[in-house]
């Protein structure tokens, strides 16, 4: 009977079972794999290699540059879209008229495909007659390329993702804040706290469970969403707006270097969880769940 | 055991306070006052606008109408933490992720006070409210009671001349209730600021007030002394409010002739209130009551039955239940009944019941309105 129930149990994780370690953990096992042989090419099969490719990726300069890349994309990105999220969930947060409507407005960057906002923002980006030229061209500053100019691209592309995750992160503090008891706010009201004190010692600590989430997931999608690099630069110029997917993708897929990409693809991972447990511990004394 | 230094409480005035909410309207033209040091219970079934009336003493809420006066300014238009008064919610409101300590001094520390002083008036608090062995802990992890304590403390910690509270035992159970009343009282007495004390049970609002101010749609409907509510209950809406179980209010011609000669007196129709415990068996009498029902409940009864067509309930001891279908004749002591104009509800003092019952048969009986151990006044 014990062993029956065993069985039974197993059946009904199998299928989920299945699928995970079919499109999860074995392609992850085989990135892992493949990464300790050569790229077969033409007649010249793959074979085992040790540690070359981990050699020539500490050698690479194309990969400590997206590498830092992706490094200042993330402390760009993140705390900004957090900070911008919290900052809109507090104003939505309140009774106006039109709430909904500007609710809405928040969100839909986060509705609208990535591929499809990176063509609208092309256009905002476009010198001469793109929205941001006129505007500055309005005010009698010259024409810019800010995707064309290797000072420029990171930022321009960090912009959109801001603009971006913002909306996403704010409908999760959004949920936060309602679940907040008003009569707390009230209470501190009554004892001589302001809207910034207020905030400081009793919003902003009631809503870490919220932003270690968010960040968590920032994180994640600081590496994670390049789609918009496609459209925009490709990544150019110079690397300059170049991040580590986008450079893993280039390699495995453009120039088929799939043994390489492998390589590059088992160190964002470890980047990745090591990450997150990081982010775990640290914000685990600080966080305060109900 | 006590705080070195009483703060002293502050009069408050309200003055036609009204609110409205688009159509609805939740207070409408109420005035009160409330004697320096006072405790004063806002008393009314749920939805009388009692908490708003509080809210708008806190300056959480705006009235749209009228004047809040605390110690003799007015503070109509002043935000809710200039107005020096501490506020405890029935929610308690603490917050979740300090600790005890910090909860209780967070006034403190949002008014830049010194961190020895802090220190110092935390421990006093402390000490009175039985909390120093858990102020490292955080709120969930007290027990309701304690929970209930620490909202105390940060309230008594500043030493405000006001103090509101917001239903604050509701969710306590009986028994805790019971102990918190007395000790919410004996703060009160020996901290010496005002109280404004928001519930809806009676006896809460009868064993700890000076003043009890009976609201009902939005309206003030009596303000007087617990012992004047109960002994002269302005309207049938008070009447039947303050008394479990709650006083007869009847067309006074079921009192038969008495009832009668009272209308033909008064020169319009009347209601007779009779509190259960006015009435009492006895050997002959022309008020008969019909019994259709008893409930015992131990040390005594409540017997339901008819006088004439209406229903009345009355307590008699526990030991002699009558029987459904007995008749039993009932003495009532004239200062025990009460008049209300059956049209305005205003309450009606009788000109001489004494004679006018004795005529109709009705004996005076043992008076069994208020309790013994009461002094009577004047009437």
């Amino acid at each position: 009977m014990q062993k029956r129930q065993w069985i039974h149990g197993w059946l009904l994780v199998l299928p989920a079972m299945v699928f995970l370690l079919l499109f999860t953990h074995v392609p992850a096992l085989t990135t892992i794999w493949n990464s300790f042989f050569s790229t077969p090419r033409g007649r010249r099969p793959s074979r085992f290699v040790g540690l070359d490719n981990y050699d020539r990726l500490f050698d690479d300069p194309v990969f400590w540059k997206v590498l830092g890349n992706n490094l200042w994309f993330a402390l760009g990105t993140i705390p900004v879209s957090i900070a911008l999220a919290i900052v809109m969930a507090l104003f939505v947060n309140r009774a106006f008229t039109g709430r909904s409507l500007v609710r809405m407005a928040y969100f839909t960057p986060t509705v609208l495909p990535l591929i499809a906002v990176a063509n609208i923002w092309l256009f905002f980006y476009t010198p001469g007659f793109g929205l941001i030229d006129q505007l500055l061209g309005a005010m009698g500053f010259g024409q810019t390329n800010l995707l064309g100019s290797p000072d420029t691209a990171l930022a321009a592309i960090m912009a959109v993702t801001i603009w971006k995750e913002a909306g996403f992160f704010m409908i999760f503090y959004l949920a936060a804040l309602q679940s907040i008891p008003p009569q707390l706010t009230e209470a501190a009201r009554i004892e001589g706290a302001d809207g910034w004190t207020i905030f400081r010692r009793v919003t902003f600590p009631l809503l870490m469970p919220t932003t270690l989430f968010v960040s968590i997931n920032a994180v994640i999608n600081s590496f994670r969403l390049v789609d918009h690099i496609f459209i925009l630069t490709n990544g150019g110029p110079d690397n300059a707006s170049s991040l580590l997917l986008f450079y893993i993708y280039e390699t495995s897929f453009r120039y088929w270097d799939t043994a390489y990409g492998a390589t590059l693809t088992v160190v964002m991972l470890a980047l990745l969880c090591l990450l997150a447990i990081g982010q775990f511990f640290f914000f685990d004394r600080k966080v305060h769940y109900k | 055991m006590s705080l070195t230094q009483t703060s002293t409480g502050r009069a408050i005035r309200l003055e036609g306070i009204s609110k409205t909410w688009g159509d609805t309207r939740a207070l409408h033209d109420v005035s009160i006052d409330i004697p320096a040091g006072s405790f004063t219970a806002l008393l009314g079934p749920s939805g009388c606008g009692k908490s708003t009336l509080l809210r708008i003493v806190s300056g959480l809420e705006q009235a749209s109408g009228g004047r809040v006066l605390i110690g003799g300014q007015d503070v109509s238009q002043m935000p809710a933490d200039k107005r020096e008064l501490s506020m405890v919610f029935q929610s308690y409101a603490l917050f979740p992720h300090l600790s005890v300590a910090e909860n209780i001094t967070f006034g403190l520390r949002t008014r830049k006070v010194p961190r020895d002083e802090r220190a110092k008036r935390l421990d006093r608090v402390a000490d009175l409210l039985g909390l120093g062995d858990y102020l490292s802990r955080k709120p969930a992890e007290l027990s309701g009671g304690q929970q209930q304590r620490v909202a105390l403390g940060r309230a008594v910690i500043a030493e405000r001349p006001v103090c509101l509270m917001d239903e604050p035992l509701s969710n306590l159970d009986a028994k805790l209730r019971q102990t918190m009343r007395t000790e919410l009282r004996a703060l009160q007495r020996e901290l010496g600021f005002t109280m404004i004390y928001v519930t809806h049970d009676q006896v809460e609002a009868i064993t700890m007030a000076d003043q009890v101010v009976l609201m009902n749609g939005g309206k003030v409907e009596q303000a007087a002394s617990p012992r004047a509510l109960y002994e002269r209950p302005a309207t049938p809406f008070a009447a039947r409010f303050i008394g479990t179980p709650p006083m007869n209010v009847i067309p006074a011609t079921a009192l038969g002739e008495a009832g009668a000669k009272l209308q033909a007196q008064a020169g319009r129709r009347l209601l007779a209130g009779l509190r259960p415990e006015a009435l009492h068996p006895c050997a002959d009498s022309a008020l008969r009551l019909s019994v259709t029902g008893a409930e015992y409940l131990g040390a005594d009864a409540l017997v339901q039955g008819r006088l004439g067509v209406a229903q009345v309930v009355l307590r008699a001891p526990g030991h002699a239940l009558p029987a459904p279908g007995e008749t039993i004749p009932l003495a009532l002591a004239p200062r025990d009944l009460h008049l209300f104009d059956a049209e305005t509800g205003g309450r009606i003092p009788p000109s001489d019941p004494a004679s006018l019952l004795v005529q109709a048969g009705i004996p005076a009986g043992p008076t069994g309105a208020a309790a013994p151990f009461i002094q009577h006044e004047d009437h």
